[in-house]
């Protein structure tokens, strides 16, 4: 599993990737996973239905993050408001 | 005697200040001009630039994340957003995606890269409201909180797929034109829609010609 993160004049970053089967690594995933949160990141996770179809599921702990789940993207929490009209 | 010639002094050097001064005035603005390219220089900053900016940086970011967003959307999404330059997202958790409920969705939404999310009818391309939503990353680790565009649409896919109450929720919402020029939301309907229509003919074609 890897956890991506998305961050503004690079793109996505890699905070951490471990196997959630060997405990050492699944701690590490569960510290960054917790340390993102912690700064406001909202956590996704990209998934695919039988039929092809994709979506993502948000997750608010690491506990939601499905077992086979191959990455979590955390981006910032959203807010309203944006830039103002170019037009 | 000595008026008059007072007076003459003193016109005598309006004159001379009337016919001086456009001189006068173009050194001193060539003198401001060199003064602010010296100050540049010495600070390395080149024109109206951000401290900071490197174009290269943010097409390399650009990049990345755009195969990010490749992996994440199904393949016709991803043509959707490549030639077109936005995402549709149906609304309602997609009915009409899936067909699971057999009931199309009565609304969409177009997202847009650092734009409002434009909500809208698909069968008669009536514009609903704007959803006006950001992801500032207040880290701003290069001096800037804005994503890159292909992140932006990302965030906004994942956010608007997972959990379409909340985005809304968060969002400002605005009615349409606020933002978003709602001539230009229509052409792009009408574009989609023909781009649509000739990606069902192409598979058609091949369909037959197989």
């Amino acid at each position: 599993m890897k956890l991506l993160r998305m961050k503004p004049g690079h793109g996505e970053i890699v905070l951490a990737e471990g196997d959630v089967a060997v405990p050492e690594q699944e701690r590490e995933l569960i510290e960054a996973f917790r340390r993102e949160l912690d700064a406001g990141m909202w956590a996704a996770v990209p998934t695919q239905a039988p039929g092809g179809r994709r979506e993502a599921e948000l997750v608010k702990s690491f506990d939601e993050v499905p077992r086979d789940a191959e990455r979590v993207i955390f981006f910032p929490r959203a807010a309203g408001g944006a830039p103002r009209p170019t037009r | 005697m000595g008026l008059p010639l007072g007076t003459a002094a003193i016109v005598l050097v309006v004159l001379l200040w009337e016919l001086a001064r456009p001189t006068l005035k173009r050194a001193l603005t060539r003198a401001r001009e060199l003064w602010a390219a010296h100050t540049l220089k010495g600070t390395g900053r080149r024109g109206s630039a951000p401290v900071g900016y490197d174009p290269g940086r943010e097409r390399r970011a650009e990049r990345r994340a755009r195969a990010l967003l490749r992996s994440c959307v199904t393949e016709h999404d991803w043509a959707m957003y490549r030639e077109l330059g936005f995402l549709r997202v149906w609304g309602g958790l997609g009915a009409r995606a899936d067909g699971a409920t057999g009931v199309a969705a009565s609304y969409a939404y177009l997202i847009y890269p650092h734009k409002p999310i434009v909500a809208y009818v698909p069968d008669t391309s009536e514009l609903l409201n704007e959803y006006c939503v950001a992801f500032p990353d207040m880290s701003k680790p290069y001096g800037s909180a804005r994503l890159p565009d292909s992140d932006d649409v990302l965030a906004k896919w994942m956010a608007l797929t997972a959990d379409e109450r909340r985005l809304v929720g968060e969002a400002n919402m605005h009615l349409p034109g606020r933002q978003v020029d709602p001539d230009r939301v229509r052409r792009d309907l009408a574009r989609l829609k023909r781009w649509e229509q000739e990606l069902c003919d192409r598979r058609a074609g091949s369909v037959r010609a197989a």
